[in-house]
């Protein structure tokens, strides 16, 4: 098959839409246009069957008990928002402490230096060189005063699995309500809100070949019953969770995107790990000074975030253009910080600048990989004999010792 | 972030990449920025008797921008005086690459390169007139 250009290896950011995802959608945006709310025509019904059966299809992908478990939202931002605020409001009374890690997305993150602004405390975890949690540390942070424990299933950057199961049994046991970020690896890695006594967890569509524009938040309704403040306020949507008008389509795609995750997934996945240590052997067996950042064995499949030591990533991404990925190098954000993800995980300033994030998926294939492994070997060594740091590694100065001038 | 057509040019084929012997007492070196911060440029001049800058030489670890900035630095100062190299001013690289504001350390970095590599190669000379008078 011949590559088409330019290639697309950045598979956390977003994905393509399976286009059986598109297929199912289509009539949702002329001839079934209704709005799921309009209970007194045929427009409404044929659009609240449509969300219905959507909410079924992944309320089966996690194993939800009841569809009526699922809240729709706007996407996994909005359902990290709804999760922690709208917990934080209803518990308050019960208590004001929150917990979670350092190397989650900004949408907790963020929304938990909001809720500090507002009198809740949040303890931040800190995370082991292979970039889980200790499981141990989180029963240690829990006081009578913990509401929430919020934890991602699957690490954006670094691809990493946390033991949410035995997470889950210690939250379970202190009645502590658990959250789960779960966009990244819902359908790609087992994942049972039963098995994980998760009582919330954000999802989107657009992270599993759905469309961008949609996604939910599971809560539960039984042992324990969740509850939550919304934060939109309206028509009373979603049982009151979420008053908005429903995206039919959006949802009908998330549903079918669910049901081909369920069907596929696991061969899927196995299919990518094939591909992602095929372009993990070529660099690492043809460049020296190559440095793979998180653990490998609890780590997503479609995940490869590796350090070029000495070569810039953000001139790394320039010198491979055709090809999209992404990198922790400061140079691509305004900040001029490195990612905090990789900092967490103790790689160093040097090897943050240097990190570059592939991300395999669904339509990723032999040639593709094949290409781009030889195209960044090609470009490694070119920018390695524009580096300083390269020529001064090669003869042998320890880059530590150097007196830099920091600017 | 679209980069400048001067900036993935010079990128692309960057002017003047190697090394000049850094003993060489008509060399000067300017080793500036941290690898900590993401970039590090080394620039080096090769100055003849007459005071002129006959080549200049760069290696950088960096972004495009960077890499683009010094290869530009490079480029002008070459058959330049001392003195007139040393009036390069950042602005003027940010301007010639069509910089955007989260760039422009990179320019301040390859004056800083030039001003270093001068300050180097004076401060042998220097050394050099002071062995000889002893």
């Amino acid at each position: 098959m011949a590559l088409k250009f330019p290639i697309f290896m950045d598979y956390h950011s977003t994905t393509p839409m399976d286009p059986r995802v598109l297929e199912e959608m289509l009539p949702y945006f002329t001839e079934k246009f209704g709005n799921a709310a309009s209970r007194n025509h045929a427009f409404g019904w044929v659009a609240e069957e449509a969300v219905e059966h959507g909410r079924e299809r992944i309320a089966k992908l996690i194993n939800a008990q009841s569809e009526k478990e699922i809240v729709f939202t706007s996407g996994a931002t909005e359902s990290n928002n709804l999760a922690l605020k709208g917990v934080a409001e209803f518990y308050k009374d019960k208590g004001n402490h929150i917990i979670t890690t350092v190397t989650e997305h900004k949408a907790i993150l963020d929304t938990c230096k909001r809720l500090e602004k507002e009198g809740f405390t949040v303890t931040y975890l800190e995370v082991g060189t292979d970039g889980r949690v200790d499981p141990a540390h989180v029963a240690a942070a829990i006081t009578d005063k913990t509401i929430l424990v919020s934890i991602m299933f699957a690490n954006n950057e670094i691809g990493t699995v946390q033991p949410l199961e035995e997470i889950g049994k210690i939250t379970r046991a202190k009645g502590v309500l658990f959250h789960s970020d779960a966009v990244q690896g819902v359908g790609k890695v087992d994942f049972d809100v039963q098995k994980m006594n998760l009582d919330l967890v954000s999802i989107t569509a657009h992270k599993m070949y759905g469309p961008k524009g949609v996604g939910a938040l599971y809560v539960r309704r039984s042992k324990p019953r969740v509850r939550l403040v919304a934060q939109m306020d309206g028509g009373g949507h979603e049982r009151g969770n979420r008053s908005g008008t429903l995206n039919v389509p959006g949802i009908v795609g998330f549903g079918k995107a669910a049901e081909i995750m369920m069907q596929e997934g696991k061969a899927e996945s196995a299919r990518i790990l094939g591909l992602r240590e095929r372009l993990r052997n070529k660099l690492s067996a043809a460049l020296d000074e190559v440095y793979v950042n998180g653990t490998l064995e609890h780590r997503l499949a479609g995940n490869l975030n590796i350090s070029f030591n000495f070569v810039e990533g953000e001139a790394m991404m320039m010198a491979i253009k055709d090809v999209a990925v992404s990198s922790g190098s400061a140079c691509t954000s305004a900040s001029l910080e490195p990612s905090y993800v990789l900092r967490a995980l103790g790689v160093g300033d040097e090897l943050a600048h240097s990190s570059i994030r592939f991300g395999l998926g669904r339509f990723t294939t032999e040639e593709e990989v094949d290409y781009v492994a030889e195209l960044v070997i090609a470009k490694v060594n070119k920018l390695r004999d524009l580096s300083p740091l390269y020529e001064m590694h090669k003869e042998g100065i320890d880059l530590k010792t150097v007196q830099w001038t920091a600017h | 972030m679209a980069y400048s057509e001067k900036v993935i040019e010079h990128a692309e084929n960057p002017r003047n990449v190697g090394t000049l012997d850094k003993n060489d007492p008509n060399v000067g070196t300017g080793l500036v920025g941290a690898p900590a911060c993401g970039d590090v440029m080394r620039l080096q001049i090769k100055v003849g008797d007459d005071g002129i800058i006959q080549d200049a030489r760069f290696k950088t670890f960096g972004c495009g921008s960077a890499i683009a900035s010094s290869s530009l630095a490079t480029e002008w100062i070459k058959g330049k005086t001392l003195d007139e190299a040393e009036a390069i001013k950042n602005d003027r690289i940010v301007e010639e690459l069509n910089l955007p504001p989260v760039k422009i350390h990179c320019s301040v970095l390859a004056e800083d390169a030039i001003k270093t590599a001068i300050a180097d190669y004076r401060s042998k000379q220097a050394a050099r007139k002071a062995a000889e008078t002893k």
